[in-house]
């Protein structure tokens, strides 16, 4: 009985079907839980999908390699869906032509304080520079993020925890700063939750209207645009 | 549903070309997006096709960051080792940029309306 457990166990975990059904049962999961609490943003769906995965997977002992040679069929999606961002831009044209000039002023200033304000924090406490590279591109979308810390000499892998950790913390977050400072026009709202907040955010923000949606793309991408650019430039001067 | 998964992935590839092509810092599908974009300006909108397809896949955004989330596991030793610092910088910087970037935002959008509402 138990030798046959044994060789389920050593079919399923070297086979990517296992950490590809874990990936979206986990997430179902997640989504269920989220709105029990009429999606209420600290039961994040990343936040309880991941929670769940990792303690799965410490507890079976399996590898990251082994879990993610199933789950990136998942992963893979980020591209298609990246692209597929243009399409809710698209819807807010109108309004994207009327703001071009705020948006692009609220860009620079934004695009810079995320990423200046992380590496300050994290230097005056001592962050080793390792983690400070890593940390510099932490609001821009994952796959950006990565190429732009392997670009400036962080850990790409270690990036995407701290990208996706950015991630939740402004979907959880940005509700109370908005209620703090009496920001109610979702444009806004959402400009503000992709620059800091990059595709998380941006998930967040489509929940509360498809206007703060794609105001939330549309920052995204801008941020992605303008850290790549940038970061390469100022780090080396910063950080010597 | 196919036909807007081939342009979806068309756009990514020809925007992965673009960024290998020109060693650009910018990520194919970031370039993808601008294209598919400036295409959409161009043609004068997605097709029913396209629309749906996208609305499906960006409803689950956050289904597609679960993997690399995942990736936590392998920095438990340096993040325990220095989680003071990746709190607080994480955790003040976000919610610093949200209110830098509104607050910026709100002040240039208002600028603007009063300038275009003066005679």
């Amino acid at each position: 009985m138990n030798t046959r457990l044994d060789e389920i166990w050593v079919y399923l975990s070297a086979s990517p079907l296992l950490g590809l059904t874990l990936t979206l049962l986990a997430y179902q999961g997640a989504v269920y839980v989220n709105k029990r609490c009429h999606g209420h943003p600290l039961a994040n769906p990343v936040l309880l999908a991941v929670a769940t995965l990792v303690g799965l997977l410490w507890l079976t002992d399996t590898p990251y390699g082994t879990y993610f040679d199933g789950a990136q069929f998942v992963h893979f999606l980020l591209g298609p869906a990246t692209v597929a961002l243009a399409i809710p831009l698209y819807a807010q044209i109108d309004r994207l032509k009327r703001l071009a000039m705020p948006l692009l002023g609220a860009l620079l200033v934004g695009s810079l304080t995320a990423a200046l304000s992380a590496v300050a924090i994290g230097g005056v406490l001592g962050a080793s520079k390792a983690t400070l590279l890593s940390l510099a591109p932490k609001s821009v979308t994952t796959p950006i993020a990565m190429g732009i810390a392997e670009r400036i000499g962080g850990l790409p892998s270690l990036t995407a925890v701290l990208v996706i950790t950015t991630g939740v913390i402004g979907a959880i977050g940005a509700r109370y700063v908005y209620r703090a400072l009496h920001i109610e026009d979702d444009s806004v709202r959402g400009f503000a939750l992709g620059i800091a907040a990059h595709g998380i955010g941006t998930a967040r923000a489509f929940q509360e209207s498809e206007q703060m949606g794609a105001f939330a793309a549309l920052a995204m991408g801008l941020n992605g645009l303008t850290t790549a650019l940038l970061l390469p430039v100022l780090i080396p001067w910063l950080l010597g | 549903m196919i036909g807007a998964i081939t342009l979806l992935l068309v756009f990514q590839l020809i925007g992965e070309i673009i960024a290998r092509t020109l060693a650009l810092p910018i990520p194919g599908p970031v370039i993808g997006m601008a294209l598919l974009f400036a295409a959409l300006v161009a043609r004068g909108g997605p097709s029913p096709e396209l629309r749906g397809t996208a609305q499906g896949l960006l409803q689950h955004l956050s289904l597609l960051f679960v993997p690399a989330g995942t990736g936590v596991m392998l920095h438990f030793q340096r993040m325990s080792d220095e989680w003071l610092a990746l709190a607080v910088s994480l955790l003040g910087s976000t919610l610093i940029t949200i209110a830098v970037t509104a607050l910026t935002l709100g002040f240039l959008a208002r600028r603007r309306d009063q300038r275009s509402d003066a005679p």
